[in-house]
């Protein structure tokens, strides 16, 4: 362990939010050449505490150290000229410039002279040393999330940042991108860059930190050396204060089809084309259907379009062996499926409107909730206690505004109103995206039960974790097709991996 | 200095004190206008408030002033609870007095159904021209700010023509239509005072439109559709027909306010017939914060400016367009407090600033 003066040091850091008090007292030192992981569920603070440090908050108490010495982060300028540099979740590059002229933005130097010979000279350097490189040419617009998240990192470094903050980086990576970055991070280290990892996956906290930081209700519950004696169950147990459980597909006979997609093309909206190949899919009763994927290869499009939400350019859709004529949303639901989308507040919940409206958001115009287009308040209140009890929504009260409600509390409360009919078929994406630890649980328990009661579920997911632990079946999706699918026993990470990010025919759609 | 979001924007209180502090600000600025314009803000607000409260004429006659403004605000709020940003209050308005009127002079129809039909063409005129821009921007995407606005100044000149060429009187020569039946003038409630049927339509309009809103599938799927489409498409709605009936609604409510100006006050079309109705409705709705029961207080305090302000300026000297600048200072006012009244001001200053050496 290293034991130089530490680069970054933080003492007492109180930050608080009205009447919540999101970091408590936090102590949290970062020496150079050290890869630190910050642990905890959502809520815990994480990443308050480094938008404390990238002056995106001011603190309400607490002193920050660079080199030992006492300084102010007011703004981000602040931050960066102290070398801090942070890579967010989502990219804010502008899309329409190019690499290299997003990079030369906002460089210190001579005011309103961008020296673009020395900048190409300075991607070169960082390209030999740390293996990041990108086509100084190309408009960003057109980068893949993963070049879009090297592009930050390399930023960063144009700033001659010593303190690299990066959150939840691998959440959009796939699994070869992440050893790429992985590579690239033990580089930096070795250059003396501090490295803060922000992240939910144990394993690859494990695998690249010399030291981890857990974080529980905005305090530091435990700041422990990497030894190679972390278990995942035990960091995870000190994220939540409890051991999660984890849940367990049994083997199942699968039943009937239940969703069956004959010849469907799905309609791209980036290029205004119809899908290369069609998709030829049945999901059965009784089974989880998981699509893997590098985002932004249609499977948003394709939960859109079994929803009714979007049209196909062509093709059937057959929900019990009936294909159903003009999809739409409403007709799809009177079939029998139900619909979670990937963007809770975007489109599966009206965030102004309080749980209770929200809970019947897709049924109000049925009985019991109204007749004869006369809304029946006391059954919709009704319902929407029942369902908040019955999947622990909170706070409980269903007057609350439902974007008041945190992100896993959201998702109960979708989950609820979709599963409170017991559906024949479910299309969810993103199931758990930005959920902590025990709303992970709660969401997958949910699942497994719901698919053990026979449902037919086509599971859309980014994590590849969730994909394995869940799935019958593993479909992946590359460029609007489905390039492989087969049983979760003769699926490996590296061959979907592969799949995911080369659309190689593998397995049994192998044309 | 400097604006925090608030934590909790749940506050029925800071709501309900939303648009009284609006007004009260708006009066304060009207107070400087008052000022420079030579006269006492104080005497003037007197005089304004004895205009349009004190007395049997001057509250009815408030009263009936408040009619059109409550339909055309009841029209503005049916249409931003649906984010269809009907402007075109105005023209809705003139169609459907020129609906009413040409009903109202027709010889053909029996006497007793005069007044139901004036009513019922003022409403499906005003529907029919909302429907306009609705339609193009459900199928086209037109944006119907732009629509509904430009409709208004098509109607007036429409009006403006018909006035000037075959409704105009050939006797006299004035632009005004032929008037309107006796038996198709609105019936009066209070002798001697212009509170007509079409205040009490206004009144009952209130209700209705109160309990569709809160009552009813479609007023649900209105405020779903304004508050987020997506998740609207998303819940199998039908975001193209919701936006429709709300447009439909929106312009048959200023239509009504139409007829009532023809039936009950003025028994012909003039040049002047709305006077601005319209744009005034979404200032009324605003003041509201778009809730029915909002209205009428809302319609009433507009009202009371227009009628005050005629006696104000009469006595005081100061010009009666300050009742147009309070109209427009008080919506301003309105969407700023509506906005600060989600954040809270600081004044302290950060601590970092302690801990820099």
């Amino acid at each position: 362990m290293p034991t130089d003066t530490p680069i970054l040091s933080l003492a007492g850091i109180t930050k608080r939010f009205g009447g919540t008090t999101a970091n408590k007292a936090v102590d949290f030192d970062l020496a150079p050449g050290e890869i630190v992981g910050l642990l905890g569920e959502n809520g815990a603070g994480k990443t308050t505490l480094m938008n404390v440090v990238f002056g995106l908050y001011r603190p309400d108490e607490g002193i920050i150290r660079i080199d030992g010495q006492p300084v102010g982060i007011a703004t981000t300028a602040d931050a960066i000229a102290l070398g801090i540099g942070m890579v967010h979740q989502h990219s804010h590059a502008v899309a329409r410039h190019t690499v290299l002229e997003n990079l030369m933005t906002g460089l210190p130097g001579r005011k309103g002279l961008l020296d673009r010979r020395s900048a190409l000279r300075r991607l070169t350097e960082i390209g030999d040393a740390y293996g990041l490189r990108l086509d100084p040419d190309r408009p960003v617009g057109e980068l893949a999330v993963g070049e879009r998240q090297r592009l930050d990192i390399i930023r960063a470094l144009f700033r001659k940042a010593r303190v690299l903050i990066l959150d939840e980086p691998t959440s959009v990576l796939t699994p070869q991108e992440s050893e790429g970055l992985f590579s690239a991070l033990r580089a930096l280290r070795n250059d003396k860059v501090g490295i803060v990892f922000i992240s939910h996956k144990l394993n690859e906290v494990r695998a690249i930190t010399d030291r981890i930081v857990v974080m529980r209700r905005g305090e530091v519950v435990a700041d422990v050396p990497n030894d190679g004696k972390l278990t995942n169950v035990g960091l995870a147990s000190l994220m939540c204060g409890h051991e999660p459980e984890r849940v367990v597909r049994q083997p199942r006979q699968r039943g009937e089809a239940r969703l069956s997609l004959r010849g469907l093309r799905l309609t791209d909206t980036r290029h205004g084309g119809a899908a290369k190949a069609p998709i030829d899919l049945d999901i059965h009763a009784g089974e989880i259907v998981g699509i893997a994927g590098v985002s932004g290869n249609g499977q948003v499009r394709l939960a859109e379009t079994v929803a009714g939400v979007e049209a196909a350019a062509a093709g059937e859709i057959g929900l019990d062996g009936n294909i159903v004529r003009d999809p739409s949303p409403r007709r799809m639901q009177a079939h029998g499926l139900a619909y979670i989308p990937e963007d809770r507040i975007g489109a599966g919940l009206v965030g102004s409107m309080p749980v209770r409206e929200n809970m019947v958001l897709s049924r109000y115009v049925e009985a019991p909730f109204s007749r004869r287009g006369w809304l029946d308040w006391q059954a919709i209140l009704d319902f929407a206690r029942r369902q908040i009890a019955a999947y622990d929504v909170r706070p409980t009260d269903p007057h609350l505004p439902v974007g008041l409600l945190s992100g896993g509390n959201q998702q109960k409360a979708i989950i609820a109103r979709e599963l409170a009919f017991s559906p024949r078929v479910l299309v969810i994406a993103q199931p758990t995206r930005g959920l902590d630890v025990s709303a992970i649980a709660f969401v997958h328990r949910a699942l497994m039960n719901l698919r053990d009661e026979g449902c037919a579920i086509m599971l859309i997911s980014d994590d590849l974790d969730e994909i394995f632990q869940l799935s019958d079946r593993i479909a992946v999706m590359y460029e609007g097709e489905i390039v492989r699918d087969t049983p979760v026993e003769e699926a490996t990470v590296p061959t979907v991996g592969l799949a995911m990010t080369e659309g190689r025919m593998a397995g049994r759609n192998a044309a | 200095m400097r604006l925090v979001a608030r934590p909790n924007r749940n506050s029925p209180l800071r709501d309900a004190m939303m648009p009284v502090a609006a007004v009260a600000a708006s009066l304060l600025i009207c107070a400087v206008l008052i000022l420079l314009a030579g006269a006492n803000p104080l005497t003037a607000f007197g005089i304004m408030a004895k205009a349009a409260f004190w007395g049997k004429f001057a509250l009815t006659e408030t009263l009936a002033r408040a009619a059109p403004l409550i339909l055309s605000g009841l029209a503005a709020l049916v249409a931003l609870r649906t984010r269809f940003w009907n402007i075109g209050g105005e023209g809705q308005i003139i169609v459907g007095a020129m609906a009413a009127a040409w009903v109202g002079a027709l010889t053909s129809l029996p006497t007793p159904l005069l007044i139901p039909f004036m009513l019922i063409g003022a409403a499906l005129a005003g529907a029919a021209l909302a429907a306009v821009p609705a339609s193009l921007k459900t199928r086209l995407g037109v944006d119907e700010v732009v629509s509904t606005l430009m409709l208004n100044f098509i109607v007036m000149y429409l009006m403006q023509a018909l006035l000037s060429g075959p409704w105009k009187d050939p006797v006299t020569g004035w632009t005004n239509s032929p008037s309107i039946l006796r038996a198709a003038e609105f019936p009066v409630f209070w002798k001697g005072t212009r509170l007509h049927l079409g205040v009490l339509v206004a009144f009952l309009a209130v209700g209705v439109v109160g309990v569709i809103m809160k009552r009813t599938t479609l007023g649900l799927s209105m405020k779903i559709v304004g508050e987020n489409p997506r998740a609207a498409r998303h819940a199998g709605l039908d975001v193209t027909r919701v936006t429709l009936a709300a447009a439909l609604l929106s312009g048959a409510l200023a239509g009504l306010a139409g007829a009532g100006e023809i039936g009950g006050i003025q028994f012909q079309v003039i040049a002047s017939i709305s006077s601005g109705y319209g744009y005034a409705g979404i200032v009324v709705a605003m003041l509201a914060r778009l809730s029915a029961a909002g209205i009428i207080p809302a319609a009433l305090f507009i009202a009371a400016i227009t009628t005050g302000a005629d006696e104000m300026s009469r006595q005081t000297g100061v010009p009666f367009f300050i009742a147009d600048a309070m109209q427009g200072i008080c919506l301003i006012a309105v969407l700023v407090a509506m906005t600060l009244s989600r954040y809270q001001i600081r004044f302290r200053t950060s601590p970092e600033r302690r801990a820099t050496p």
